[in-house]
């Protein structure tokens, strides 16, 4: 009790500073904020620019598995003769944009989309804070994430053009990659950097700055989410930075890191001292990139669970199996990165000791994912716009989860590995599952960011669209990957005879991918349209018992808080009997 | 507004703000010379030949360099207990004497690195030179990052005392846990690099 009294009074002494506050500039204002609300909606604006542009790689590159070899309508003769002669796409582009596609959407994207933008502006306030504990690191990891991806982008217009070997940057193909590669690396360095500093200000906001009360059962799911997902970006980030400046090595100072002895590139013998290892790299790229995938997906399974809460007006089903699912999660994903190299002939005992920790992990998953689907039982659910999103999110990311099975075991493995089977499995996981939460969370926080809602119909249209293009993308993948298509060809896999039968389906996903960015002109324009002119509601639109729709205005001041918030409950109160409204917010007193 | 807990300590986990974040901040940094650590141990143990670094290198030098460090491990905690001791010049000094100390080590690093040049030794000769240029590399970085942040504190950073002399002194304690973390990862180094 005494430590609560005594955190009480500090926040109190935060708030009687909060009066004398002087107007900032334009360019402190809105440009180097220092505020994790603005930060945050800068972090959610650049990062949806970056999807954009990711995703309008993708649909050039499907019109060149539809149509191979025909030139691209409206923008091929935009895209140079040395990429697209006459607006035919050469393959050497085809790979550039394969490469870039990857690291944009998952580095520059996704990640700062469901961390750097929904922990920012949410995380401060779900807890109480009056903002992160460094807001001038926050405003720094902003920076650095954005000269990051100018450096990415810069990349496309050096000789050679972007970096074109994967996403994943496999050496020795990536050491004797053109310069773009090295603009790849000192890119993901500020990437990199920027995430480092902003896990290190959640964990810290989260543990220290707390409001009086809120213990930890008492935080909302998102919360953990975000703290779990900021300790793998802590953890597993270094690692990558170490590959990083490994290969950067090899590239300018001719090491061999990861160049193996008797290396011979067209037909002539490397001039290189060698004794590397390729392994190597795969090894440190995937110790990042396992927990990773959790980075993508744990903020979206906060942002659903803290949807599902509030629109089915029920507690979570088995919150606190969620959260201990969630810890044990983080733990398990630093010790399954091999899965993804069973064919790299790392020896059959480490093939098995890495499936079945690869199965383990599967365990939490299944218990968070079933906690949700637990949660609608019984209930009487409001299907509000953000809660299709969140509704579609749980079957869209079972499918994700449970096609990664066969992936995960090493036999099963074989004949799946490197079809388009496994970009099925990945993409079911981050696209129609992650995006599709991180949707819902705009359309859900948007009212507290500006005081306006989305409009429900746009938003519905916006939805159903989305939900059955994106499915009409990826479920044919599963079909062509099965039957042993390459994921890599770049003219679809036209040359196979194996592929003959299914590769009828490349219009089918093509269409429909472009059908999907149709459909995101609705959300476009609801997004600008509901800033400007959408319905004006009160602060707590969704009737919600979080502190940052029952204690904060909407859009919350500089500061957060009128008066410091204190909690006296659980963060999912609703419809609890003997009450007259069905929900109880957390910093609602207990009466004697 | 302000952010509680930048100078005092959160009752119920004993540690203001910075102090946590440098503790988060050393263990990412743990992560990513135990990265360079483990690659440099995976290269050796899959080498067909691999030379000792007592062959290679300075060992001489490198000792210097080692009891130089502690030495400014030392200077640092020095100054740090002259702040709880209220006596700002003796502390600027010890903060002065640990950058001199650090500048020290660079600057024998720096000839260490020219010798080998000379000797035509660069890091594209052979796996063993690659790594010991990267990690030295890496870690010499970091000696450089600690040389500004001490310079800072020492300088134009101490007229924070006038005003806030609890913050000024915990800002000497987090730049010491970097300092201390930094001579630490030489203490690794040495035998891994050098006599091993």
């Amino acid at each position: 009790m005494d430590n609560v009294a005594s955190v009480g009074k500090a926040h109190a002494v935060e708030a009687h500073a909060h009066h004398h506050e002087e107007e900032l500039s334009f360019l402190r204002k809105y440009v180097f904020s220092v505020d994790h609300k603005w930060i945050g909606i800068q972090y959610g604006i650049t990062s949806l620019l970056f999807l954009l542009f990711g995703f309008s790689l993708m649909m050039i590159m499907r019109w060149q598995l539809a149509f191979p070899g025909r030139p691209i309508p409206l923008i091929g003769p935009y895209l140079g003769e040395a990429n697209a002669p006459g607006g035919i796409m050469l393959p050497e582009f085809y790979n550039q944009l394969g490469a870039m596609h990857g690291t944009i959407m998952v580095f520059m994207g996704v990640v700062p989309l469901a961390v750097g933008a929904f922990g920012n502006f949410v995380v401060p306030l779900q807890i109480g804070a009056p903002d992160m504990a460094f807001p001038k690191l926050n405003m720094l990891s902003y920076w650095a994430y954005f000269v990051g991806g100018v450096v990415m982008l810069s990349s496309f217009f050096v000789p050679g053009g972007a970096a074109n070997s994967g996403w994943t940057s496999y050496a020795p193909l990536s050491v004797l990659a053109t310069q773009g590669q090295t603009w790849w690396l000192v890119g993901m360095i500020f990437l990199i950097t920027s995430s480092l500093l902003g896990a290190l200000n959640f964990i810290v906001t989260i543990i220290q700055l707390r409001a009086p009360g809120l213990t930890w059962m008492r935080l909302p799911f998102f919360v953990w989410a975000q703290l779990v997902t900021a300790f793998l970006l802590l953890l597993a980030f270094p690692p990558l930075e170490a590959a990083g400046v490994l290969q950067l090595m090899d590239r300018l100072a001719h090491t061999s890191f990861f160049l193996p002895s008797g290396l011979v590139v067209g037909n002539k013998p490397l001039e290189i001292s060698g004794g590397g290892s390729p392994l190597l790299w795969q090894h440190l790229f995937w110790f990042l990139a396992h927990p990773e995938v959790y980075v993508l997906i744990l903020p979206a399974m906060g942002i659903v669970a803290e949807i599902i809460a509030n629109n089915t007006r029920k507690p979570l089903w088995g919150y606190k199996a969620m959260v201990y699912s969630v810890i044990f999660l983080g733990f398990m994903s630093f010790a399954v990165w091999a899965h993804h190299m069973f064919f790299t002939g790392m020896g059959t005992v480490i093939s098995a000791f890495f499936q079945t920790t690869t199965m383990i992990i599967s365990i939490p998953s299944v218990i968070i994912l079933s906690a949700l689907f637990l949660s609608l039982y019984g209930a009487s659910i409001r299907f509000t716009t953000p809660m299709l999103f969140a509704l579609a999110f749980l079957p869209m990311f079972g499918i994700g989860g449970l096609t990664g099975l066969p992936l995960g075991l090493a036999s099963s493995d074989i004949p799946l590995h490197d079809t388009y089977y496994v970009i099925g499995h990945f993409h079911y996981v981050v696209a129609p599952g992650t995006l599709m939460a991180l949707f819902g969370g705009i359309y859900f926080w948007f009212p507290k960011a500006t005081g306006r809602t989305m409009n429900d119909l746009l938003g519905k249209i916006h939805f159903w669209g989305s939900f059955v293009c994106i499915n009409g993308v990826f479920m044919p993948m599963f079909i062509q990957g099965l039957a042993g298509v390459n994921r890599r060809l770049y003219d679809g896999g036209m040359q196979y005879a194996h592929a003959k039968d299914v590769l009828h389906w490349n219009t089918f996903m093509s269409y429909s991918a472009w059908g999907l960015a149709f459909f995101q002109i609705f959300f476009i324009i609801n997004f600008f349209w509901s800033m400007k002119a959408g319905r004006k509601v009160s602060d707590n639109v969704w009737s919600a018992t979080t502190l940052e729709w029952a204690a904060a205005p909407s859009p919350p001041p500089h500061g957060n808080f009128l008066t410091p918030p204190a909690v006296f409950r659980g963060p999912y109160e609703y419809s609890v009997p003997g009450h007259e409204a069905d929900y109880l917010p957390q910093n609602q007193p207990t009466k004697a | 507004m302000q952010i509680p807990y930048t100078v005092e300590a959160r009752p119920d986990t004993g540690l203001p703000n910075p102090k946590l974040g440098i503790w988060l901040f050393l263990a990412s940094e743990v992560m990513l010379f135990g990265a360079l650590f483990s690659s440099y141990i995976l290269l050796r143990v899959s080498a067909p030949a691999w030379p000792h670094g007592y062959q290679e290198l300075n060992v001489p030098l490198a000792t210097l360099n080692t009891v130089v460090l502690i030495a400014s491990s030392v200077t640092m905690v020095m100054s740090w207990a002259q702040l709880k001791m209220h006596n700002l010049a003796r502390a600027r000094m010890y903060l002065w004497l640990t950058v001199t100390l650090a500048l020290v080590f660079l600057v024998v690093k720096f000839f260490e690195y020219g010798s080998h040049f000379a000797a035509g030794e660069y890091p594209e000769h052979s796996t063993f030179l690659a790594i010991y240029f990267t990690l030295t590399g890496l870690h010499g970085l970091h000696v450089l990052g600690g040389v500004i942040v001490n310079s800072y504190l020492a300088g134009p950073g101490a007229a924070m005392w006038r005003t806030e002399p609890e913050q000024y002194t915990n800002r000497v304690e987090v730049a010491g846990l970097y300092w201390h973390f930094v001579d630490l990862v030489w203490i690794f180094l040495f035998p891994a690099l050098y006599l091993l």
